[in-house]
């Protein structure tokens, strides 16, 4: 349905408009203007071109080289998360109460781990695993295998994903649940008239109706995992050496540590195009599906 | 008031929603867009309450031009098919909620609340809210809501089509007097061809977007313009057979012929399309009556007719003849029509003949 | 295919319910294999209930079920050989035609050659063939009814097909041709089918037995014209029909009815009834003819003109009425007319109820 079209409303967004460009398009055009330039302390600033982006781009240089193993590294973490949280999330979803309290009481449940701040999720996985004070540190090594997230490579990725799909599977599964909920009671009648295992019922009725917000969900999880930084900052710091240094922590090193600001903003603008590429192909997705859907 | 639209036109996303609509609507009438799903009925309701902008055209209400005032500004009011009412207040609330709105004194709402419920039959229902009533109820409640308010336009969008039959023949029977209390453009769409016979007053069949024909009810379900509108308010549908004239005969498509006489026979030679409504079929030859030789698919009992769904070569009809008659499927059978009950539309579907209309000026509104 | 039977069948939807609160009153019937069936009755009657009890999605609260004399009271729906249309088209989005209309035999395990062989069949019948490989999402919503009700008559062993008012989302045009269909469909193969409708058209032109239920009983069972013709109860009178018969306060002696001063003959004597009971004559409208001299004096309000008929709104010693005024007949003027009943098709009703019925 067409609405209304009434020019003044644009009026109505100009406040946001200023907002936006106050705390969004200012600070990005100084990260751009950096980008541009090297810095030698002392604020002072030499004209570079493009030589940030070309090193960047350029996997043999030592720029390229770190970039390129944090991307990867930023890479495997989220399908990793997603690899787990989406058919984990479809798995809770469908094991859910489907009314009534035990349906209230699921639900509390599930909001939990989304309501926990950031850092305190890492601080929590941080205490919970650590080999000497931390519960399941302990555990792990009081059956005998050596367990210690700070020195071994895997096992710090092990507790990342761990940490990450105790915090967010919940919100694939609420997204799941609503899903669920909208298929019509007709379906599943259906279905069992014609004689479907539960099987054959998730394949060809709840799948294909959880389409979309698996999409969204897939999208959401994607964009927040690609760009994690709080946690494994608070749990692993990046090691047991660069082992878990996304792409995040790796900037924030270049930036503050080393206080690289061109080389930093430079790999920002590329970090912030390849997630808004990868926003803009789920979006398309999204939309020709939805008008594929729309034809009678 | 008069509400007038001119040459209205609806494109969406490259599909046309409405094409070159040209209708006047007058106070104190009822007027029934008919047709059937997608044919442009609920966008036309919505061009004409101010809710979506014309693509091309002008809405002239009382000699003056409202193209694109908003709705608020306009005095419309619009039912649905689904029962829309407030569900926390009750149903004297909710029918006073327009009049509230508008901050009338105590006393008239009062007075104007019950007096729209009374016509309504919601007097001993003031009390309950919406959800405790029936689905009739409901509606009454939503269409009570529509006329407090005494606007200018009542718009009714398949008021009835979630009600029980039964619900639905009875409110239908009083909405012609509840229109008529009321001193409104009434526009109600529906699908159903009968529904717009029992409202009276003026149907407009719409098909794809188009306006086929706008005049009294019943006029143009007996003197349709084009084969399309003739179609559009057939239920059943108009049996339809392609056939040339040839002399004194018209020829069917399964190869036979049936004489061209009374109005037929002025004809020009030609092909013709032959529209017959489902009652002009009889089973027994009347003198001077044009027999169609067929085969039995299926009959259906109505209790006191019988519909007899019947192929003759490539044509597909239904008769609908009085008393039971169970036919067995495959039974060779002949259907009967006076010729003067013919429709006739020329091969582009203009009318050329309706029943009862003289053959005289025909033949060159056919060849025109 | 299965013969359906009923004994003392009865449910609540609470328990402790009184008896008027029951959804469905007690009721003991049998429905013959092969039937075509329909559950007509308004909202709240009872007949939605009725077809789940049968499908299986509702256990009883009291009495049984038995198809082909098997008891399948407590059996769950998949165990019953019975398939389901429901109101709005429940189809496979992601399956093509084709895919939809094999899935109920894949699920049975039956062999891709049979599985082919006999969805093409249904597929023949129901006009589906060249739609075969397409997506089912894309279709309208006459063909995913079509593609439902495949689904359900593509099993040969299928005990019924149950219908859920499947016409409620297509347009009149299309109900046709779907309506006859599902005549066809039932004479070429031997199903029992039961349709449950508020819809008296629907209901009367399916099924050779016409089910009427108010208030969780069944009222009158019967073939079309029957209920047309002797409605046992005033209400099978008033709902079919349309407009509905004309019912009538009257008192009744021999062979005359007083309706206020009118005293209208009757075909054959009647007894005077007892004592306080509701006496009321019907009479459908077409039986009823405006005169134009003769029969009884009537007030003329207004005419309906429905194309095909027209029925002129009368009122008769002070009751509202409508009789036939068949197409070619003169319209009436004026307000004075006269009104002249068909005896022979009067009939008395005491407390609802026919007086005479075998």
């Amino acid at each position: 349905m067409t609405k209304t079209v009434d020019n003044r409303a644009w009026f109505l967004v100009l406040p946001v408009f200023a907002l936006v460009a106050f705390n969004a398009i200012l600070p990005l055009m100084t990260v751009v203007n950096y980008s541009f330039q090297d810095s030698f302390g002392n604020n002072q600033f030499f004209w570079n071109g493009i030589g940030w982006y070309q090193e960047l781009l350029d996997p043999t240089s030592e720029l390229g080289g770190r970039f390129f193993a944090a991307l990867g590294r930023s890479a495997a973490f989220s399908l990793a998360i997603l690899a787990i949280e989406v058919p984990l999330g479809i798995l809770v979803a469908l094991c859910m109460p489907r009314s009534g309290t035990q349906l209230a009481i699921g639900l509390v449940i599930m909001a939990l781990p989304l309501l926990v701040p950031w850092n305190v999720v890492g601080t929590i996985w941080l205490l919970y695993t650590r080999s000497d004070i931390g519960l399941f540190g302990w555990l792990i090594n009081a059956v005998g295998i050596d367990f210690n997230a700070t020195r071994n490579a895997a096992q710090a990725w092990i507790v990342l994903i761990a940490m990450d799909v105790w915090h967010w599977t919940s919100l694939v599964a609420l997204l799941c649940f609503a899903g669920l909920k909208s298929i019509p009671d007709a379906y599943y009648q259906a279905a069992r008239i014609d004689g479907a295992s539960r099987l054959a019922i998730f394949r060809y009725i709840e799948l294909p109706k959880l389409g979309r917000v698996l999409m969204i969900g897939v999208l959401l999880r994607f964009m927040d995992s690609f760009m994690i930084y709080t946690e494994p900052f608070v749990v692993t710091g990046g090691g047991p050496g660069n082992s878990t240094t996304v792409l995040s922590i790796d900037l924030v090193k270049i930036a503050l540590g080393q206080f690289d600001l061109g080389k930093a903003a430079a790999m920002s603008i590329v970090y912030t195009l390849i997630v808004l590429t990868v926003c803009w192909v789920f979006y398309t997705v999204l939309v020709t599906r939805d008008s594929q859907e729309a034809q009678p | 008031m008069s509400l007038s639209l001119q040459d209205i036109s609806l494109t969406v996303g490259g599909q046309h929603h409405l094409r070159d609509i040209a209708l006047t609507l007058e106070r104190g009438t009822v007027n029934v867009l008919l047709g059937p799903t997608r044919s442009g009925k609920t966008s036309l309701m919505r061009v004409m309450a101010g809710l979506d902008p014309t693509t091309t055209g002008r809405i002239i209400a009382d000699g003056r031009d409202v193209t694109g005032q908003p709705v608020k500004k306009r005095s419309v009011a619009m039912v649905y098919q689904q029962f829309i009412n407030y569900p926390a207040l009750t149903v004297y609330e909710n029918i006073a909620s327009p009049l509230r709105v508008r901050g009338a004194p105590r006393a008239e709402i009062d007075r104007r609340v019950r007096a729209a419920a009374a016509l309504l039959k919601l007097d001993n229902q003031l009390e309950k809210t919406p959800l405790k009533l029936s689905g009739g109820q409901q509606q009454r409640c939503a269409i009570a809501r529509a006329v407090v308010r005494q606007a200018d336009l009542v718009l009714l969008d398949e008021p009835l089509a979630n009600l029980d039959y039964k619900l639905r023949e009875e409110l239908r029977e009083e909405l012609p007097r509840i229109f008529a209390e009321t001193n409104a453009i009434f526009v109600y769409a529906t699908t159903e061809p009968t529904e717009a016979l029992m409202l009276g007053g003026n149907t407009a069949c719409l098909a794809e977007g188009r306006l086929l024909q706008f005049g009294p009810a019943a006029r143009v379900y007996r003197r349709p313009d084009s084969l399309e509108a003739a179609q559009t308010f057939s239920d059943p549908p108009m049996n339809i057979a392609e056939v040339t004239k040839r002399g004194r005969e018209l020829v069917l498509p399964g190869g036979g012929a049936i004489a061209a006489d009374g109005a037929l026979a002025a004809l020009g030679d030609g092909p013709y399309r032959l529209g017959v409504r489902a009652h002009h079929l009889e089973l027994a030859p009347r003198p001077g009556s044009l027999r169609v030789p067929g085969t039995v698919d299926v009959t259906e009992i109505t209790g006191s007719e019988s519909y007899i769904h019947v192929h003759a070569g490539p044509l597909r009809w239904v008769a609908l003849v009085a008393g039971v008659h169970e036919l067995e499927p495959g039974s060779p059978i002949a259907v009967h029509v006076d010729p003067a009950r013919l429709f006739v539309f020329d091969p582009e579907g203009r009318v050329v003949i309706t029943p009862g209309s003289t053959a005289a000026h025909a033949p060159q509104r056919a060849r025109g | 295919m299965a013969r359906i039977e009923l004994v003392d069948l009865a449910h609540a939807y609470w328990t402790h319910a009184r008896p008027a609160e029951y959804a469905l009153k007690p009721m003991t019937t049998t429905w013959r294999q092969g039937g075509a069936y329909a559950l007509l009755g308004p909202s709240g009657c009872g007949k939605t209930t009725l077809l789940n009890i049968i499908s299986g999605l509702v256990t009883p609260s009291q009495g049984q079920v038995l198809f082909d004399g098997v008891d399948v009271t407590n059996l769950p729906t998949e165990r019953r050989n019975i398939a389901q249309v429901f109101q709005f088209p429940v189809v496979y989005d992601t399956m093509t035609v084709f895919e939809n209309l094999a899935f109920p035999l894949r699920n049975r395990g039956l062999d891709s050659r049979a599985v082919d062989a006999r969805v093409r069949e249904i597929a023949g019948l129901l006009d589906l063939t060249p739609d075969l490989n397409r997506r089912a999402r894309g279709l309208g919503a006459d063909a995913k009814q079509k593609i439902s009700l495949g689904r359900g008559l593509v099993r040969p062993d299928v005990a019924a097909v149950l219908f859920d008012e499947p016409l409620t989302v297509i347009d009149p045009a299309l109900k046709w041709e779907l309506r006859s269909k599902l005549k066809a469909l039932h004479r070429a193969l031997d199903v029992t089918m039961i349709y449950v409708t508020h819809d008296q058209t629907e209901a009367l032109t399916f099924a050779d037995t016409v089910v009427l239920m108010h208030d969780g009983g069944i009222v009158q069972a019967g073939r079309p014209d029957e209920l047309y013709d002797r409605p046992r109860h005033t209400f099978v009178g008033h709902f079919i029909g349309s407009p509905g018969m004309n019912v009538l306060p009257a008192a009744v002696d021999g062979l005359v009815a007083r309706v206020g001063d009118a005293r209208i003959s009757l075909a054959r004597p009647y007894a005077p009834p007892k004592a306080g009971s509701k006496v009321e004559i019907g009479i459908r409208p077409d039986h009823l003819r405006l005169a134009a001299s003769g029969g009884h004096a009537a007030k003329l309000e207004r005419i309906e003109d429905l194309g095909r008929v027209r029925y002129a709104r009368l009122l008769f010693e002070g009751h509202r009425l409508s009789a036939l005024v068949p197409e070619g007949e003169p319209p009436p003027t004026g307000p004075e007319v006269r009104l002249a009943f068909d005896a022979a098709r009067i009939h008395v009703y005491a407390d609802n109820l026919l007086v005479g019925e075998p």
